[in-house]
């Protein structure tokens, strides 16, 4: 945990979280980061080697249902609300690079 | 005006009309709403319509239900059919969803009247409301001062009297908060008695829908509503729903309440001096009140902010602009997707979603968001140790009154609002704040009473008798 947070490493946080930052924006939330970085080393005082994770607050278990037909959203309802619309399907731009 | 108790009960025996009582409340905001900012859309000519249907169903002597003729004011998180829900962010302006959430589905069948969609921090991330994308609400009580939030349109809606009730959600105080600054009763229930179903997801091992209210009885009236089972939610808890009207009158004779100590340090004076008397007033009522330590809660802060991210980055991973909300060009998929996200978000939700990956990232996790996880566990230990001989516990919910306007850009400064509220989150357990007097400049001060999971009953018992004993109010 020791480790600072370069902007090289945020740079790579924002390429993961598909975020295109500017470079000015990039030394904002690499200071922005750091603070909320710094405050989190107070787990280091803590032993925590024998804790078990918890990733949720109540038991979960598998639900199933029964297949009981009801009623459903119409495809239109959900196909007006997207920006480029095609033939029902959403378009986007070219995924390859290929041009479309 | 009525509580919505009262309201309900008149219109049920055709003593009042859902329509003139609605039309009082859009009156209020007619004179308010430019100053205070409570709300992102009002639906105005829609609620009228539902009013006019409750009042001509009670005239043919069908019963509308238990919320007949409420106007409650909704938080924009939750999913409205055909009626604009943006979470106050640009990314999902104009979006109008193609179903209601669950809760609105009840609140509807319930007989209440969607007065309109509530502001709030941009997809719930924030304890001012300062960051949405449509302008900050401001705080009733004094309009240079926050709201408090994520939820503070909501919290806003109900202390200025444009709406009775409302919903909010809370993640980790958002419902709470927000009800203590503004001097109303606000609720987080169990993880898993409300359902999700329809909630834009924030972080959803956290995230609660609960009710605001101008009473503790209102509060109840509306969580037994809108509380039980749901089946289009997986985390939904499979038992009917708790009657918490009923313990409203008990008392708090032999009840077992704990101060929890940790969540003493670091809270503004008149704040603390509003714990001492409402403690002192559970102990004249009879509850055997003491101090509990719960150690863990110190560490909460920093696991919230690991975890909640976290989720967050997952959950928001769906605005790519590809199936709803705006979208900025791109000359390929992913150029346009980060494009989008880079113009669509705002400052605050691009820290949290960067956060929620770098801790989530390979060769950190377990440094991050595993501490973090573990963190959750001795909070659950340590809460259940304090339970063993407590019946509920008492802290403050926020530590200070409401703050002015640009006060807590720091983020770490900001987030220390929540270090009260996040605990429960944690651990997934009940918790409510209840206005008790007023502290510095005359603000409203909340007091928050935690509960097991699913024991609301004693919760809202306890609140209840907290309510009864509040000091007049200081109208200086």
């Amino acid at each position: 945990m020791e480790e600072s947070l370069s902007q090289d490493l945020v740079a790579h946080i924002a390429s993961l979280a598909r975020i295109d930052l500017d470079e000015a924006e990039l030394l904002h939330f690499t200071e922005h980061l750091g603070k909320i970085l710094g405050h989190a080393q107070q787990l280091e005082a803590l032993d925590l080697d024998a804790v078990e994770p918890m990733s949720h607050p109540y038991p979960l278990n598998n639900v199933l249902r029964d297949d009981v037909p009801g009623p459903t959203i119409e495809p239109s309802d959900v196909m007006n609300q997207a920006p480029d619309v095609s033939e029902n399907q959403f378009r986007v731009p070219p995924v390859l690079g290929e041009s479309s | 005006m009525n509580s919505a108790t009262d309201l309900a009960s008149n219109v049920r025996d055709s003593r009042q009309s859902a329509q003139e009582a609605l039309q009082d409340y859009l009156r209020v905001i007619d004179a308010r709403e430019n100053d205070v900012h409570a709300f992102n859309a009002i639906d105005r000519e829609v609620a009228m319509e539902t009013a006019a249907t409750i009042d001509e169903m009670v005239a043919s002597g069908r019963d509308p239900g238990p919320l007949a003729g409420v106007p409650v004011a909704l938080k924009d998180n939750l999913c409205t059919r055909a009626l604009a829900t943006t979470c106050s962010s640009k990314i999902l302006e104009g979006w109008e969803p193609p179903y209601d959430a669950t809760v609105v589905e009840r609140l509807r069948s319930a007989g209440a009247v969607i007065v309109g969609k509530t502001n709030l921090d941009e997809f719930a991330m924030g304890s001012s409301t300062e960051h949405s994308a449509f302008g900050p609400t401001r705080n009733p009580h004094d309009l240079t001062r926050v709201p408090g939030g994520s939820s503070g349109g909501s919290a806003a809606a109900v202390a200025a009297g444009f709406a009775p009730v409302a919903l909010g959600s809370d993640t980790g105080g958002s419902i709470r908060q927000p009800a203590s600054l503004c001097g109303v009763v606000g609720v987080k229930p169990t993880y898993g008695l409300v359902s999700r179903y329809g909630l834009i997801a924030f972080a959803s091992s956290f995230d609660q829908i609960g009710p605001f209210a101008n009473d503790v009885r209102d509060a109840a009236l509306v969580l037994e509503t809108i509380g039980g089972h749901d089946p289009r939610d997986s985390t939904s808890i499979p038992s009917p729903m708790m009657n918490l009207s009923e313990t409203l009158d008990r008392g708090v004779e032999g009840m077992r309440v704990g101060i929890v100590s940790e969540l003493l340090e670091g809270i503004d004076e008149d704040v603390t001096a509003r714990l001492h008397e409402a403690a002192a007033a559970l102990s004249e009522g009879g509850a055997i009140v003491d101090s509990v330590s719960v150690p863990a809660v110190e560490y909460g802060l920093t696991a919230y902010y690991l975890i909640a991210p976290a989720e967050a980055s997952s959950n928001l991973a769906r605005y790519d602009g590809v199936r709803y909300g705006m979208r900025s060009e791109g000359q390929d998929v992913a150029a346009m997707n980060a494009a989008t996200r880079r113009n669509g978000f705002g400052d605050e939700v691009i820290a949290r979603i960067m956060l929620g990956t770098f801790a989530l990232s390979a060769g950190y996790y377990d440094a991050y968001y595993g501490k973090a996880q573990k963190v959750r566990t001795l909070t659950r230990q340590d809460f259940d140790a304090a339970y063993a001989k407590h019946d509920i516990l008492l802290s403050p919910t926020s530590p200070s009154v409401a703050f002015e306007f640009g006060e807590r850009s720091d983020p770490m400064t900001m987030y220390r609002c929540d270090t009260c509220t996040i605990p429960s989150n944690l651990v997934g357990d009940p918790a409510m704040s209840v206005p008790f007097g007023t502290g510095d400049h005359g603000l409203p001060v909340g007091v928050q009473v935690m509960a097991p999971q699913l024991e609301e009953q004693r919760m809202f018992q306890a609140a209840a008798f907290i309510e009864s004993q509040q000091p007049a109010r200081n109208e200086s």
